[in-house]
């Protein structure tokens, strides 16, 4: 009892055990341990039309040591991926996703790859959850054929579709319609797969989440809208663009549940609620308070209209990789020998496929008239400055 | 490039050529003071100088309040308030239908659209709301106070959805204007007179000039008529028309065909709907020759409304087919992006062939 009163603290960033907790004689290093042990959240779920679920969130060993090794992963290819930026080897812009990965990698430990996720530009890391390779990531950020998008689309659309990832959009909160559609299509298969659709706190305020919002309850959609509030759409703090800043409540008839989203297990118990939620009743909104600590993209500071104090006040508090390291620490299944040599490897892994992405070839100059319709018309350009055109009609 | 943008810029007698002397800017700027310059301060003072002089006027978008993404927008909210320069929520549609409103009572509505490419959730609202509110309601009301402003145009590397030029759009809709200014000088001209201007106005800015363009701007209030296109370089062989920062790319071109002894005229439109087609077809008729050249992709683009009005005027006098150059028939694209662009030798290439045609 004592202990779980422990993890009321809201300043607390350790997550405690409960009772059922390993016995000191399982316990070992880099343990792949798979036997099921329970944690509480740190923060209990603010619920909204709906019951909140458990704070114990079913788990394993190996299944927490892959969320620090995933998530550091994510987090070496984001600050790679700076550093290409500013050595301009990644043209365009780019939106980087450190300080959120608890919310991809948590995500991904409580669906399947059948389940759909879209979202929005910032998809480097959701890509990675999904199976993506890195070097696939930054061939795609540098323009190479090798990328996910035969490199046509650059940082803001990465794709996987054996993976049901369907990408990431430019243009803000128009993946939410589109994310209900799938959803549609997916209630028509009879499948029990769900679709995850992600957008920010800037989002929220765009009209076509609610027209979708109201499609989707009507039709009892297998839609889970899940808001990432990173706290600025840009540059505008939420208290400044959202009279209710209170996502979660915003569907109004629709369930919701407010999760810390720095907690990587929260993330994964609120995700597997969500879905049950979904197959049988419909839309439920997920509001994931997060963090990033890079600008809103490269070609943001981010210090304009945040203080410098405030994000490294949530970098010491409340960073996702860090508390998996704590808990990995606490609970003995890792030393910290053995977590920094992970990081090494991880580092290792994003510097290798870094240089094997630079290798790679820029897309045919033909590829530029491809895939503008299925039978493309057989442009071709040629000449000095591919001024000619020659169009074979179908 | 900086040192050709530099002197295209420049709105001085250049001592002539064979042809004579260039005309002068319509602007008068001589005895006046003038400030060097980029294209975000020009703007910029023209804000302020509107908010100043008109106490109705506002300004508002997508995080404005701190400068904008790029400053053209800076010191005005400490200057003027948070009543009056302000940041709204990310919606697009909401921010424009929101301007109508404050437009129609009697309000000048500075409406920043953060990049054209995301205009088109207000698309509705400009077209079916702001073109057709003095229409429909026997001029009782109107939504005249209302502009529009929106970077626009390629930017090196800007890719699907920060390089679109959506002008051609705008342009199939009466009931509205839309004006794109070429240089810091013209767009702070232009930019007070679309803000005085009675009608709404779609105000595109091109983005690559923010930093790139720097001109002696005149540091008092002062407009350039809409309407009006300028003759910016006289010719007599070839006309060139086109707006924007493709200008820039255009003057490189004719630079290039004046040293194989082809004189081109070059005329910055300025104001798309409704345009100056009387100076146009002045030109053509004289060199009986035309080619246009926009960013925007081919089919469809404004540069088909000016082909085909000019062939209506001047049929008798062309002696080639009026020439396009213009962006390829695809989504404007991220690692393509030179290939897509009408760059300088597309147009060179088109300057010869239309003159040896």
């Amino acid at each position: 009892m004592a202990l779980s009163r422990l993890s009321l603290r809201s300043n607390n960033p350790f997550l405690k055990p409960t009772a059922t907790s390993l016995p000191p004689s399982t316990r070992r290093h880099v343990s792949t341990d798979t036997t099921p042990i329970t944690i509480e959240t740190a923060a209990p779920f603010t619920s909204h039309q709906c019951d909140a679920p458990s704070r114990s969130v079913s788990t394993s060993s190996a299944e927490i040591l892959s969320f620090f090794r995933d998530m550091a992963r994510m987090r070496r290819m984001e600050i790679a991926a700076d550093s290409l930026y500013k050595a301009k080897m990644i043209r365009g812009f780019c939106h980087l996703y450190d300080g959120q990965e608890a919310l991809a990698v948590g995500m991904e430990a409580a669906i399947t790859r059948r389940d759909a996720i879209i979202t929005s530009y910032r998809d480097h890391c959701t890509f990675l959850g999904r199976g993506g390779e890195l070097v696939d990531a930054f061939s795609e950020l540098m323009g190479r054929k090798r990328g996910c998008s035969d490199g046509k689309g650059g940082s803001m659309h990465f794709y996987k579709k054996d993976a049901s990832f369907y990408g990431g959009h430019g243009i803000v909160g128009a993946q939410i319609p589109l994310g209900c559609g799938l959803a549609f299509a997916q209630k028509y298969s009879k499948e029990e797969n769900v679709t995850f659709v992600l957008y920010g706190d800037g989002a929220a305020n765009q009209g076509q989440l609610f027209e979708a919002l109201n499609i989707a309850a009507l039709w009892d959609l297998p839609a889970i809208l899940v808001c990432e509030n990173n706290h600025y759409g840009m540059g505008t703090a939420t208290w400044r663009s959202a009279k209710s800043p209170a996502y979660f409540k915003r569907g109004d008839y629709v369930p919701g549940l407010k999760v810390d989203g720095m907690d990587v297990l929260a993330v994964k118990q609120a995700c597997k609620f969500a879905k049950e939620h979904a197959l049988k009743n419909g839309p439920i909104i997920l509001e994931m308070d997060t963090y990033r600590y890079h600008g809103h993209s490269m070609s943001d500071p981010g210090s304009t209209y945040r203080t410098r104090d405030e994000v490294s006040g949530v970098r010491q508090v409340r960073d996702p990789i860090e508390r998996v390291r704590k808990l990995l620490l606490s609970h003995d299944i890792a030393t910290e020998k053995e977590l920094k040599d992970m990081e090494k490897e991880v580092r290792k892994e994003v510097d290798d496929a870094v240089a094997q992405a630079k290798e790679c070839p820029t897309p045919e100059a033909s590829e530029l008239f491809t895939n503008m319709y299925v039978k493309d018309c057989g442009v071709e350009s040629f000449g000095a400055d591919r001024k000619e055109l020659k169009v074979t009609l179908p | 490039m900086a040192s050709l943008l530099g002197r295209f810029c420049r709105k001085l007698v250049v001592p002539g050529s064979a042809h004579g002397s260039r005309m002068v800017s319509t602007t008068s700027c001589d005895s006046e003071a003038v400030k060097s310059l980029n294209l975000y301060s020009a703007i910029n003072q023209a804000l302020h100088i509107a908010l100043e002089t008109d106490p109705r006027s506002y300004v508002f978008g997508e995080d404005v309040g701190f400068g904008g993404v790029f400053r053209c927008t800076t010191g005005l909210a400490e200057r003027f308030g948070k009543n009056r320069v302000f940041n709204t929520p990310l919606c697009e549609q909401g921010i424009v239908g929101f301007g109508i409103g404050l437009a129609a009572m009697g309000n000048r509505a500075v409406v920043e659209i953060q990049f054209a490419d995301y205009i088109y959730p207000a698309f509705d609202q400009i077209v079916n709301e702001a073109a057709k509110f003095r229409y429909r309601s026997g001029n009782q009301f109107n939504c005249g106070g209302l502009t529009i402003r929106a970077p626009y145009g390629a930017v090196g590397h800007g890719g699907h959805y920060h390089s679109q030029s959506p002008e051609a759009f705008f342009c199939h809709v009466p009931g509205i204007k839309v004006v794109i200014p070429r240089s810091p000088r013209e767009a702070k001209g232009l930019l007070l007179s679309s803000i005085r201007d009675p009608n709404p106005v779609v105000f595109f800015e091109p983005k690559w000039l923010y930093r790139q363009a720097v001109e002696e701007v005149p540091e008092h209030d002062y407009m350039i008529p809409l309407s009006q296109a300028e003759v910016i370089r006289e010719g007599s062989d070839i006309t060139l028309v086109g707006w924007g920062a493709q200008l820039t790319v255009m003057e490189q071109a004719c630079l290039d065909a004046e040293k194989e002894g082809i004189s081109c005229e070059l005329i910055d439109l300025k104001t798309l709907l409704p345009w100056d087609k009387e100076t146009v077809e002045a030109s053509v008729k004289k060199t009986g020759r035309l080619l246009i050249s926009h960013e925007a992709p081919i089919t469809g683009g404004f540069g088909a409304e000016i082909s085909a009005t000019i062939l209506e005027r001047c049929f008798l006098k062309l002696e080639a087919p009026v020439s396009r150059v213009c962006g390829l028939d695809t989504p404007f694209p991220l690692v393509f992006e030179p290939f897509y662009m009408p760059t300088k030798n597309k147009i060179l290439n088109a300057i010869k062939s239309t003159v040896n045609y």
